[in-house]
């Protein structure tokens, strides 16, 4: 009976494991953000070239760096999920793509807009920008994919070998992009090319790097939960959750 | 008498639904076992099930005693899987089609005309496969039983769309095959016209949502 | 007799080389029944590669810049007009799950299946190429690398086109989605292409850039059937 049981109680436990990290993950994240943000935007001394717009790095490099992050996790747990065919690294597939679909949209977006004082332009065809965009592109593939199947397990596996075939592909595209640039744009400002940042900014940056992986974290860990909770609505445990829910209430 | 196919405790979930739990059977070599059972069921499941082409959620398989990981070649090479869908290409003629699936199959040697007098297509050979009736295309599918030198027959509904002269002419290929040691595995709604101890049965009942709760 | 003994287990090289073989003549024979499917295609490119001209004006200068970025989109876009087919019937039929249970490995099966896309797709295309770098007035010195990067770049769509047909078989209508699943692989594909064919306008050597081209491509023939097999098997169940 327990081997008949077993891989149902796996989507229960999980979904405890996650409930009991959450609050600290959630919790660490608020305060690391509100430090990291604050003494950025605030407090950091401005640059002597750009004022005060680069403060917009305290966002816009955290949430590139785990936009690209966010898609190798979502590529380890779609493997894990062919080889071993466990499902919650599936429905892990769904928790993840999103929001690392929504980080890639904000580094776009405060790309764009940091482009503006800098460029000149809203959109200039940057390398860093550009693959960012394709990015995005590879993120809503596997989201239409995995949500184009009635069959939510089904759709779960095609969108799993989609995201390995992406995530061997994000290097080659992400080469090929920068090579591409280089041979179109010489003078192009490049971002990062400081040799050093002082210590004042780049504390609050890495502060906010850190605060940034445990959102990125928190969000995951509860976009899973719910995943579970939707996949599983017809098992008993998860109308005892839910009944409990409601007492409460 | 020797065990062909045996399966343990099968579960099989689809879409959130248990088609069946802790489903077990035996067949011997010799023996016919006619799946039986409701539109929904899960008889087509449990044939591709067995035939590897799905996995269940829990239990397992044995062919001549051996798990279908251990040996995926045992299974390919002892199992014939003829499913609702024919795999017979639309736009080759009936000759082509069973020249191609002959070679597929490794028998290659056989002679495509010969099946074709078989089955009762001969006259037919040159008309895309498209233009024949549903029965005509099942024959052409069918006609895989009789050079394939697998033990074990996994067949879903082959009697779809025959005429009484087709349904006859597989019983007496079936028969053949049971003498020389073969086993059957097929799901059928029409009645099998077949007596004797050979024939064994099996139903399955769709389950009900109680099952699941029951384990609370 | 037991069927289990003369039934003895022979499998080699040799037979799933055999088998490969008769899939690919299948293949080939079913998709040269319907010619249409073969022919439109490569209407499409040159229809394309026409509107050129139309819309941005006939002016060589213009037209030969943009000539190697409008073949290429043009043969990417063709790719995947007729890629729903390439599984689509298999599947239909039931010919894809038996592919699936043949004793051979199913990305071998899928390689054949992407070399016959490719010699119907692909190779026509190559041979089509020098007409579109004539409407272009693509410089005559450009064309030969032009064909090159076809040649070395039209395997590696067919192999991208088969994952996304493979994965997306079992949902009737996967057009629009195919497009939006393919076209971003595609990306390095298109610039290392049209660097090539640019480098040598330019009058550089396009070595480099058709290295990597040769490179990607083996990489993608190499691993393309594997990630086909994988996404078949999701789809036959």
């Amino acid at each position: 009976m327990w081997k008949w049981l077993h891989p149902y109680a796996k989507g229960e436990a999980t979904y405890r494991l996650l409930g009991a990290w959450l609050p600290w993950l959630a919790g660490s994240a608020l305060v690391t953000l509100t430090v990291g943000l604050v003494w950025g935007m605030l407090f950091a001394p401005s640059d002597y070239q750009q004022g005060d717009s680069y403060r917009i790095i305290f966002i816009h490099v955290p949430s590139a760096m785990f936009s690209m992050g966010a898609y190798t996790a979502m590529a380890i747990t779609a493997l894990i999920a062919l080889v071993w065919q466990i499902r919650t690294a599936e429905w892990a597939i769904a928790a993840i793509a999103p929001v690392g679909a929504v980080l890639t949209f904000i580094a776009l977006f405060t790309g764009a807009v940091w482009g503006k004082p800098m460029w000149g332009t809203w959109w200039e065809w940057d390398a860093r920008l550009t693959s960012q965009l394709i990015l995005l592109f590879l993120y809503i593939g596997v989201l239409a994919l995995y949500y184009a199947f009635t069959d939510a397990r089904t759709g779960a596996k095609a969108a799993s070998v989609l995201a390995l075939v992406g995530v061997v592909n994000v290097p080659i595209i992400h080469f090929s992009v920068y090579w591409w640039n280089s041979l179109h744009q010489g003078a192009t400002i490049t971002k990062f090319e400081k040799p050093s940042m002082a210590p004042e900014m780049l504390i609050p940056l890495l502060i906010s790097i850190l605060g940034f992986a445990l959102l990125t974290g928190a969000l995951v860990c509860q976009r899973l939960r719910n995943e579970i909770l939707k996949q599983e609505i017809h098992r008993p445990w998860v109308h005892a959750q839910l009944g409990v829910a409601e007492q409460e209430r | 008498m020797s065990v062909v196919i045996q399966a343990d405790q099968l579960t099989s979930v689809r879409a959130g639904r248990t088609l069946f739990a802790q489903l077990s059977l035996q067949l011997n070599a010799g023996h016919i076992l006619h799946i039986e059972g409701p539109n929904g069921a899960g008889k087509s499941t449990l044939l591709r099930i067995i035939a590897g082409l799905l996995r269940p959620q829990e239990g397992q398989v044995r062919l001549f005693g051996q798990p279908q990981r251990d040996d995926p070649e045992l299974w390919q090479r002892q199992t014939l899987f003829i499913g609702h869908k024919p795999a017979v290409k639309a736009e080759l003629t009936a000759l082509e089609n069973l020249h191609f699936q002959a070679q597929l199959d490794g028998a290659g040697a056989i002679d495509p005309w010969q099946l074709l007098e078989t089955v009762g297509l001969l006259g037919l050979e040159d008309i895309p496969a498209q233009q024949l009736s549903a029965g005509q295309q099942r024959r052409i599918a069918l006609a895989r039983l009789w050079y394939s030198p697998a033990t074990l027959w996994i067949l879903d509904e082959p009697f779809t769309a025959l005429d009484t002269r087709g349904i006859d002419m597989l019983h007496q290929r079936f028969a053949e095959h049971l003498e020389r040691g073969g086993a059957l595995l097929l799901t059928s709604h029409q009645p099998l016209t077949w007596s004797g101890e050979r024939l064994q049965k099996l139903r399955i009942e769709p389950q009900d949502e109680e099952f699941v709760d029951e384990l609370s | 007799m037991s069927l289990v003994e003369t039934n003895s287990r022979c499998s080699n090289q040799a037979s799933t080389f055999a088998l490969l073989r008769v899939i690919m003549r299948r293949d080939l024979a079913v998709t040269l029944r319907r010619r249409s499917d073969v022919i439109n295609p490569l209407l499409f490119v040159v229809i394309v590669v026409t509107l050129f001209p139309l819309a941005v004006g006939p002016g060589p200068d213009i037209l030969a810049r943009i000539a190697t970025g409008v073949i290429w989109v043009a043969a990417l876009l063709s790719a995947l007009l007729g890629s729903e087919r390439l599984f689509r019937d298999d599947y239909l039929d039931g010919s894809l799950e038996q592919m699936t249970l043949l004793p051979v490995p199913l990305a071998v099966l899928a390689l054949g299946k992407i070399l016959v896309h490719w010699l119907l797709s692909g190779l026509p295309l190559v041979i089509l190429a020098p007409l579109c770098a004539l409407l272009l007035k693509l410089p005559f010195e450009a064309w030969g690398v032009l064909m090159l990067t076809l040649l070395l770049g039209t395997p590696m769509l067919s192999a991208m086109t088969a994952i996304g047909a493979a994965l997306t078989v079992s949902l009737g209508r996967g057009g629009a989605l195919l497009s939006l699943l393919l076209l971003p692989l595609f990306i390095p594909l298109l610039i290392f292409a049209a660097a090539a064919v640019e480098s040598t306008l330019v009058g550089t050597s396009a070595l480099g850039q058709v290295l990597l081209l040769a490179g990607l491509m083996v990489l993608t023939l190499t691993l393309a059937p594997l990630a086909v097999a994988a996404a078949i098997r999701v789809s036959v169940n």
